[in-house]
């Protein structure tokens, strides 16, 4: 059971300085085990700030996370992020980058070699295990780092505007591919990104936040009809063609287009 | 490739014209050859010293145990420094305790540590590994923090959060993602390593080249001097050549990452 409880936090950077800010400011939510959340919101409004608090990689200055039912104290294999850096090592191997996390679990060479084969089979690149990260293109890269993450078989995935470095077409198949690996093996997921189409079809339910200082403005819950039109199941440009699609998109549109106005 | 015979040619033309000029100097008599001993001289002395024993040992074996105290110095000096950069770079509190000292150290040269060495560890080996050792310590720890301190934090990050302990974190990500900067760390390093040594053998030890130097200048032999002179050189100039080679390997294989 790896649900994420964020239990009234507030993050304030440069508390106790000169000029202390607040970035975060009371956010009380709770992502259930297995469940999918889309993370939006205009830039700044503090959507990394969250999720790298989640990930134990950055303090929290009133409240607190728990991960499982234990408080977040640190970075830990339990929590992988998806970097929208890809931040795979330069100097090892596509295997070697997906096995890392791996090893720090003490899995066995045959583990290892079998997640290998896994990953490279769902993410359509078989025979690049031998290949460095500068030899592949954006979209493989990001694949890497994804197959890391999930062979690190994390209760939670952490992703941070994983698409956002890739083409339009690139992205597509990433968006297809993460709905059909996040159904064969469901994980805990927060993924920030700032496009409200993606934001819509990859999730359960996706989260708005607002800024100054950052906070949640509403949860719009997908779930149920992804479940009743069997999204899952359809090309992407299908299911964006779908008026319970539009409706929804627009519903989240018009809740950070109401942000904006709100700072200009 | 055309540029570089007229190129070679001008370094010939110039080590001809600097050693006839030497010679030239001294044949015509315009200095004593006790003050200026010939390349000629040199050339006869260093033969010599090759085939027939000088303070107690060939010419060769004299710049064997030179190379073997520099290897010793400057391995330890690696051995503790990168891995001390490393932490530096890492933790904000080690380099906050550690940086005063290091930069009160820093500008004590070499041989200003010749009468402790002598001091703490005798006029054999040790003595001479700690005065090469503080020389090419530096270096080895400033590289290390440098090139720590500009690996990506996104690296660091991604293998904390895929579980790896600080030893690996190290060893995995900080060590090969510093490497560039290390290697040329330790090419200034073996620079001046090799110096230290010779400053440290014409002192506490009695052996090696620096010794051969300070036996030839008592024997009033300038042209032992000389030949001294010319081994230390070489030997620094192959030291130097075989980091300049790892450098660029390291830099030509990470440049492509
Ligand atoms: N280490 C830090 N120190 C001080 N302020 C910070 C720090 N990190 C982030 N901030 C501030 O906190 C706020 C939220 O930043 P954050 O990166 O979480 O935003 P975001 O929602 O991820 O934005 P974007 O969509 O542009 O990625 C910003 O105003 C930012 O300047
Ligand atoms: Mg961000």
């Amino acid at each position: 059971m790896s649900e994420i409880v964020i239990d009234n936090i507030t993050k304030i950077f440069g508390e106790g300085g000169a000029k202390p800010f607040t970035a975060i400011k009371d956010v009380d939510f709770h992502v259930k085990d297995r469940e999918f959340i889309s993370v939006v919101g205009p830039s700044g409004c503090g959507k990394t700030t969250l999720m790298r608090m989640v990930a134990g990689l950055e303090t929290v200055s009133r409240g607190e996370i728990r991960v499982a039912g234990k408080p977040v104290k640190g970075p830990g294999p339990d929590r992988a992020v998806v970097f929208q850096q890809f931040a795979l090592f330069p100097w090892k191997t596509v295997r070697e980058n997906i096995v890392f996390g791996m090893r720090s679990k003490g899995a066995s060479k045959a583990e290892r070699d079998k997640a290998v084969h896994h990953y490279l089979t769902l993410m359509k690149m078989e025979g690049t295990e031998d290949k460095y990260p500068h030899q592949l293109s954006g979209g493989m890269q990001q694949r890497v780092a994804i197959a890391r993450s999930y062979a690190t078989d994390p209760g939670v995935l952490l992703m941070d505007e994983p698409f956002g470095a890739l083409d339009a077409q690139t992205r597509t198949i990433m968006q297809e591919e993460l709905v059909r690996v996040s159904k064969d093996n469901p994980r805990t997921v927060m993924f920030i990104t700032h496009s409200v189409e993606e934001a819509v079809y990859l999730a359960d339910r996706v989260v708005v936040m607002g800024r100054n200082p950052g906070h949640i403005r509403e949860v719009i819950d997908v779930a149920q009809t992804r479940q009743a039109e069997k999204w899952s199941e359809e090309p992407i440009d299908d299911v964006m063609e779908k008026s319970s699609f539009t409706h929804l998109r627009g519903q989240v549109w018009r809740l950070l287009r109401e942000q904006m106005g709100d700072d200009m | 490739m055309k540029r570089r015979i007229p190129l070679l040619a001008y370094s010939i033309a110039s080590l001809v014209l600097f050693f006839g000029g030497w010679q030239a100097v001294v044949s015509a008599g315009l200095v004593s050859s006790f003050v200026l001993p010939s390349p000629i001289d040199v050339i006869d002395r260093t033969i010599t010293m090759m085939i027939r024993p000088f303070a107690g040992a060939l010419l060769w074996e004299h710049a064997l145990s030179s190379i073997g105290r520099f290897l010793g110095g400057f391995g330890l000096a690696a051995a503790i420094g990168i891995p001390l950069g490393l932490m530096m770079g890492r933790f904000r509190l080690l380099e906050d305790i550690v940086t005063p000292l290091f930069e009160g150290y820093r500008y004590v040269a070499p041989l200003a540590w010749v009468p402790f060495a002598a001091l703490w560890f005798g006029t054999g080996i040790g003595g001479a590994i700690m005065v090469i050792f503080t020389g090419a310590f530096a270096p080895c720890v400033i590289n290390a923090y440098r090139g720590a301190r500009l690996v990506d934090r996104h690296l660091i990050e991604a293998a904390q959060t895929h579980g790896a302990s600080e030893l690996r974190i190290g060893w995995e990500v900080l060590l090969p993602g510093a490497l560039p900067s290390i290697v040329a760390g330790l090419r200034i390093s073996a620079g001046l390593g090799w110096q230290s040594l010779i400053g440290a053998e014409l002192i506490v030890v009695s052996s090696g080249i620096g010794y051969v130097m300070i036996q030839g200048q008592s024997n009033l032999s300038p042209e032992t001097v000389v030949t001294s002179m010319l081994v230390i050189g070489l030997v620094g100039l192959a030291i130097d050549f075989g980091l300049r080679a790892a450098e660029t390997a390291v830099r030509r294989k990470w440049e492509g990452q």
